[in-house]
């Protein structure tokens, strides 16, 4: 802090006389890492303090380290800040990609084992531990009617939400029904189960059940529900804000009425980024053990009806091969797991496509 | 048929923003009348009152009355859609809509409106894109999207999309300013065209275009920020900028305004 006031206005900074600046050569950012990374080895080694992971750490560290006091050296402070910052955020990104290529590989390479024609054709009925066989087709059925039910459910819902909150709502609702939308964002998913649990298989179920509670795949899709919801409002929501007002004008304008614009213009314009929303949900859904297991009930055979009787997920089925006494049931688990992954993907890319046929090409 | 505008009285409100004041102005069928003057005079909140674009906005309203054709647009039982099919509207910034292609941008009013027939639409298009001199530009890529167009043909794009529900009345707003001088050339020449067929407004920053494309001009001011914009002055462009009336007009206009 300075206590004279200055009257003169801020000098310019002074002209450089050249716009030529000495530069580190090509080789010079491979060099330092060999010697990073040569240099951790001995250290670690010669100390007998680590492992590889170790060399590769402290390689990592005094790469940063060397590569900022070569280019202060060489090329400037300003060089070397960019440069050093550069590297940590492609370490970031590698940071980032590892567990992602980890748990890749490791589905991969252990789910493979039970990756056949069998797995996919047969459920858990009648399999006892000493039974190498046994399949997910129960669990895959499950799977897919209890989250497609819930898709069915969610997706007009809660887009018809979101066109509310941004294209009609004003004042208190609007904004209480943006809240809570908010804080359903924040329920955990076995508080969904237990909700659904207590309000339908307790008190509705027993109506058409002949008085009695009962499991069901419906139940399940009720509970993945509440939870694909928000996720599909919020994201509606923020892609419905991202379409330009003027596009609406536009379309009022030329005597269009509102709900038609909505219909025609509005949604069509945001629909690639509604998709993603759609299929983050969906992801969600389908990855959900809990309220499965506490309203659907799981189960060992197959039952394409989800209204009646128990019926599994994969999710499910993961959690009980994996925990089960059996030595075949962790491959299984690992196989299920890598099936999963698998549906999620495939019914991602394939929104994406078909959400990108409706737009044209450039 | 072009119609006639008449406007008494209009006040209009941002909320509680009183942004126009007490505007009287009668515009006469197949003419361009500029709106003229300063920034935040209330130019465009005037010209966007004429086809009830202005409610659009939460909080807004306006007072008074405005007829087209002795029909009161701001009556209680006037069908808001009805209106703006009656009087278009060309915006600042060319808004093609991203998702539909050349043809579909242009017969959008008509397609969005109920009309479906493949004839009428294909004859609709090559009329309207034709009257907004794109025709020969873009006959052999209708099926591209409107928005890969040039900022010029995009406008001229919007112009066609106006024309092709074929209005009484046509609002402009600063419809050139996002365009380069050959663009604008261009759709200057279309307004001296269209005032065959439609009524024009155009809300303009360039005097000279004012001079060049309008039959009658009027002046908009404010006497400070926060005061409701007034029309100050309203006659033939040609008395406007050779022989105005008013002091502040002619300040305006030779450029010795605040």
């Amino acid at each position: 802090m300075s206590t004279t006031v200055t009257s003169h206005r801020p000098r310019p900074p002074a002209q450089p006389e050249t716009l030529r600046a000495r530069r580190l050569p090509a080789y010079a950012a491979p060099a330092v890492a060999v010697a990073a990374l040569a240099l951790s080895a001995v250290i670690v080694y010669g100390a007998g303090i680590g492992g590889p992971v170790l060399v590769i750490v402290l390689g990592a560290v005094l790469y940063l380290v060397g590569l900022f006091a070569a280019s202060n050296a060489v090329e400037g402070r300003r060089s070397a800040r960019n440069r050093t910052w550069s590297a940590l955020i492609h370490s970031a990104f590698v940071l980032a990609v590892v567990p992602l290529a980890s748990v890749v590989w490791t589905l991969v390479s252990k789910g493979t084992e039970r990756l056949d024609g069998n797995f996919f054709q047969t459920s858990m009925n009648n399999i006892g531990a000493r039974d190498p066989n046994g399949g997910a087709y129960h669990a895959i059925v499950g799977t897919l009617e209890q989250v497609g039910i819930a898709t069915l459910i969610t997706v007009p819902l809660g887009i018809l939400c979101a066109i509310y909150i941004v294209e009609y709502g004003r004042g208190r609702f609007a904004f209480a029904i943006r809240f809570f939308v908010d804080v359903m964002t924040g329920i955990p998913s076995i508080v969904t189960g237990l909700f659904v649990l207590a309000f339908w298989v307790l008190i509705v179920s027993p109506w058409f059940n002949d008085g009695r509670p009962g499991f069901s795949g419906f139940a399940a899709a009720l509970a993945l529900s509440v939870l694909m919801l928000p996720t599909i409002v919020r994201s509606t929501e923020e892609m419905l804000r991202l379409v330009p007002p003027p596009l609406r004008e536009g379309a009022y304008a030329l005597g269009v009425p509102k709900w038609k614009t909505i219909l025609r213009v509005v949604l069509p314009t945001a629909l690639p980024g509604i998709v993603t929303g759609v299929m983050l949900s969906i992801a969600r859904a389908a990855g959900e053990t809990a309220p499965v297991l506490l309203v659907a009930g799981g189960g060992a055979a197959i039952n394409f009806n989800p209204f009646e009787n128990n019926q599994s997920s994969l999710a499910l089925y993961v959690y009980q091969q994996a925990g089960e006494a059996s030595k075949y049931s962790p491959a299984r688990a690992w196989t299920a797991a890598l099936t999963l992954v698998a549906l999620v993907l495939i019914l991602t890319i394939a929104a994406k496509l078909l959400a990108r046929r409706n737009r044209l090409s450039r | 048929m072009a119609k006639r505008v008449e406007a008494s009285n209009v006040t209009a409100y941002y909320g509680g923003f009183k942004a126009i004041e007490n505007i009287n102005l009668t515009v006469e069928p197949k003419t361009v009348t500029a709106l003229i003057g300063p920034s935040g005079c209330g130019k465009s909140t005037f010209l966007r009152s004429i086809n009830r674009m202005h409610e659009v906005l939460p909080g807004a309203r306006v007072e008074g009355s405005l007829t087209i054709d002795d029909q009161d647009i701001y009556d209680r039982d006037v069908d808001v859609t009805a209106v703006r099919r009656m009087i278009g509207m060309v915006f600042q910034r060319p808004n093609p809509f991203p998702t539909m292609s050349i043809f579909e941008n242009v017969v959008a009013g008509l397609k969005l409106n109920g009309v479906r027939k493949k004839s009428i639409l294909d004859e609709a298009a090559e009329k309207a894109l034709r009257s907004a001199n794109l025709w020969d530009e873009v006959k052999d890529r209708l099926g591209k999207p409107g928005a890969g167009l040039s900022g010029g043909q995009q406008q001229r794009l919007c112009i066609a999309r106006t024309i092709a529900v074929e209005p009484q009345v046509v609002l402009m707003d600063e419809p050139c300013s996002a365009l380069d001088p050959i663009s604008t050339l261009a759709i200057e020449d279309l307004m001296f065209q269209l005032k065959d067929k439609f009524t024009i407004i155009i809300v303009t920053h360039n005097m000279q275009q004012a001079a060049r494309v309008s039959d009658r001009t009027a002046f908009f001011s404010i006497e400070k920020t926060g005061d409701p914009g007034r029309l100050i002055e309203y006659d033939n462009t040609q008395k406007i900028f050779s022989n105005p009336s008013v002091k502040k007009t002619e300040d305006y206009i030779t450029g010795r305004f605040g």
